[in-house]
């Protein structure tokens, strides 16, 4: 590529997932560059944006990057310091508007593994499981996901279904038990943007990233894509968030890394 | 597919009749920790650890169930982290309840935990933190299940042993969640009298439906308080005395973890660990340096840098080494030190 950007793969993916955050909305998060969306989105565009953190963390006003969704980063000069069940529970009755996830692999229909590669009896590796991604993804509004995109990672078939996308397609959530009118929204990779088809329930791309071509997404995807008629290009970060990101949210460059 | 193992089944009748027989007189608990484990685990038990994984754990009583070579014990893995990678590598227990195991969060997965895995030494069932959660409040509860609107049509439902039902009221599906009912809850505190009123600062994560939900309770606490100091401010106490069988006083109990208000996590700990791991051998030698090899959780400290190093923590957590850093001349490398 002729000339630097001046921003990363992961800069842009933070910027472009905190521009989703609708502001007065609700999140959950978890570490790393979810939290960093979360965080940009606060001081650029959503500056009521509540967040969230699963083991109990109400509105903190993050000083830094926590290291663990648990740890005392989570609800350092918080509006709550409450617990595991008072969060799943906020999520279950619908104040929760948005969550964030990733995994090892994720399909068509958004389903994400993160508990085995290979069979479940006797795993090629084991993932860490669940965690609150399950629940998260059966019970917020609307799952984000935030994840690099290739063949390995994005398959026909995930080996197991840890956590619901849209299961086997258009009815299946609501079919499962699962609460209406909820289900994986965005993904957005260092790729593209992708959305999901209404009729189809799978991901249909929204917009690609500056530079990156048709081509590339698919060479990366290990299933077919939709896509629309006029596939829309990604705003690159602007020099604010930019500045924001590195300056602010995450200064000592943990999630961001080098350019 | 085998089924599923439903490894601690309801029962709210024997829960009643065993509560109706505990001990409940408000009398000193106070014991050393090896007292405490060789009293309170036994081979095969069943046990809930408290905090989130690296964060407010009972670090000395997991080393001590390795020292004292506790085997066959089932684990509930509601974000067990690195309590799980201290008894994985001790290879103490031999099945869990997965929400969340093996990782340790955005620090990468912990190989001796896999090995487990993949070689097939566990039984596992699969939930969420979410379920096991709401396992511990029907338990505290007594009642024999909670339902909820998690799992459903997923393989982590397929390969739980959780039933669906459907609501007497409504008629939707709801996934009925089985209470659960460790042997034994091992939590550790901010601070507890001798009778075993507890106090927690910041979130308590599940730990007050845990103590409630389990048969047994083994407290660690940073410190012992005069009683007085509970009754103060009983707004702050998670856990009443009536639940606790045992209180160990553990000053820094949730090292290499972090410990809210008082110490940061070690990361560079945290890190060896994870490195040591990538050996068996070597996970061995790592373990009987700082373990097994150890009589005490003092000197474990001591091995990591004691009190040097858990001022470091303090600093890190309180946010005191980032003022000293900023008011720090540059290139003064020896400065900002302890005043």
């Amino acid at each position: 590529m002729s000339g630097s950007p001046g921003y990363n793969a992961m800069e842009l993916m933070i910027c472009v997932a905190s521009r989703a955050l609708e502001d007065g909305s609700t999140v959950v998060v978890g570490t790393g560059a979810p939290c960093a969306a979360a965080m940009l989105a606060q001081r650029v565009s959503a500056p009521n944006l509540m967040i969230m953190f699963e083991a109990g963390g109400v509105g903190p006003l993050l000083p830094s990057m926590p290291i663990s969704v648990g740890d005392s980063r989570t609800f350092y000069r918080g509006v709550a310091a409450s617990t595991m069940p008072e969060i799943m529970a906020m999520c279950q009755r619908g104040m929760v508007d948005y969550c964030f996830l990733g995994g090892a692999q994720v399909d068509a229909y958004g389903n994400l593994n993160s508990t085995v590669i290979g069979s479940h009896e006797r795993p090629k590796v084991r993932l860490p499981g669940s965690g609150g991604a399950n629940d998260l993804a059966s019970l917020c509004w609307r799952t984000m996901m935030l994840t690099p995109q290739d063949r390995r990672r994005f398959v026909e078939r995930v080996d197991f279904v840890t956590t619901p996308g849209y299961l086997t397609g258009p009815g299946a959530r609501e079919a499962a038990g699962l609460p209406p009118a909820t289900g994986p929204y965005k993904v957005i990779t260092d790729l593209c943007v992708i959305g999901f088809d209404e009729a189809t329930c799978r991901m249909r791309v929204e917009s690609l990233h500056p530079g990156v071509s048709r081509e590339d997404v698919e060479t990366n995807t290990g299933f077919a894509l939709l896509w629309p008629v006029e596939v829309g290009s990604t705003d690159p970060p602007t020099d604010e968030e930019l500045a924001i990101l590195r300056r602010e949210v995450d200064p000592l460059r943990y999630v961001i890394g080098r350019i | 597919m085998p089924l599923p193992e439903l490894f601690v089944p309801p029962d709210v009748d024997a829960q009643r009749a065993f509560l109706r027989a505990k001990q409940r007189r408000m009398e000193p608990k106070v014991i050393p920790v090896a007292e405490a484990v060789r009293r309170l685990v036994h081979p095969g038990d069943y046990l809930g650890v408290g905090g989130f994984g690296t964060n407010r754990i009972p670090t000395a009583v997991l080393h001590e169930i390795l020292r004292q070579g506790i085997k066959g014990l089932g684990l509930a893995g509601h974000t067990a982290t690195h309590d799980f990678q201290i008894l994985a590598a001790g290879a103490a227990i031999d099945r869990v309840d997965v929400a969340y195991v093996v990782g340790l969060e955005a620090r990468g997965l912990s190989r001796s935990a896999r090995r487990l895995f993949e070689q097939g030494k566990l039984r596992v069932t699969e939930w969420t933190n979410a379920a096991l959660a709401w396992r511990y409040q029907a338990a505290a509860m007594g009642v024999p299940f909670l339902p909820a609107r998690i799992m459903l049509g997923t393989d982590t439902m397929a390969y739980s042993a959780a039933k669906e039902i459907e609501c007497p009221y409504t008629g939707i599906k709801l996934l009925a969640l089985p209470a659960l009912t460790p042997d034994l809850a091992i939590i550790h505190v901010h601070r507890a009298d001798v009778f075993g009123n507890c106090q927690i600062d910041g979130i308590s994560v599940s730990d007050g439906d845990l103590a409630r939900a389990a048969k047994h309770v083994l407290i660690t606490c940073e410190r012992l308080v005069p009683g007085e100091e509970i009754r103060r401010d009983p707004t702050r106490t998670i856990i009443p005395y009536f639940l606790v069988d045992a209180v160990c006083e553990v000053p820094f109990g949730s090292y290499p973890g972090n410990m809210p208000y008082e110490y940061f996590s070690d990361e560079d700990h945290l890190r060896a660990w994870l490195r040591a791991e990538e050996d068996p051998e070597e996970l061995e030698a790592f373990l009987q340096r700082y373990v097994l090899g150890t009589t005490c959780f003092a000197e474990y400290l001591q091995l990591c840098g004691g009190l040097e190093r858990l001022r470091q923590l303090r600093q890190q957590e309180l946010m005191i080494d980032q003022a000293i850093a900023a008011g720090r001349p540059i290139g003064d490398e020896q400065g900002g030190g302890a005043q």
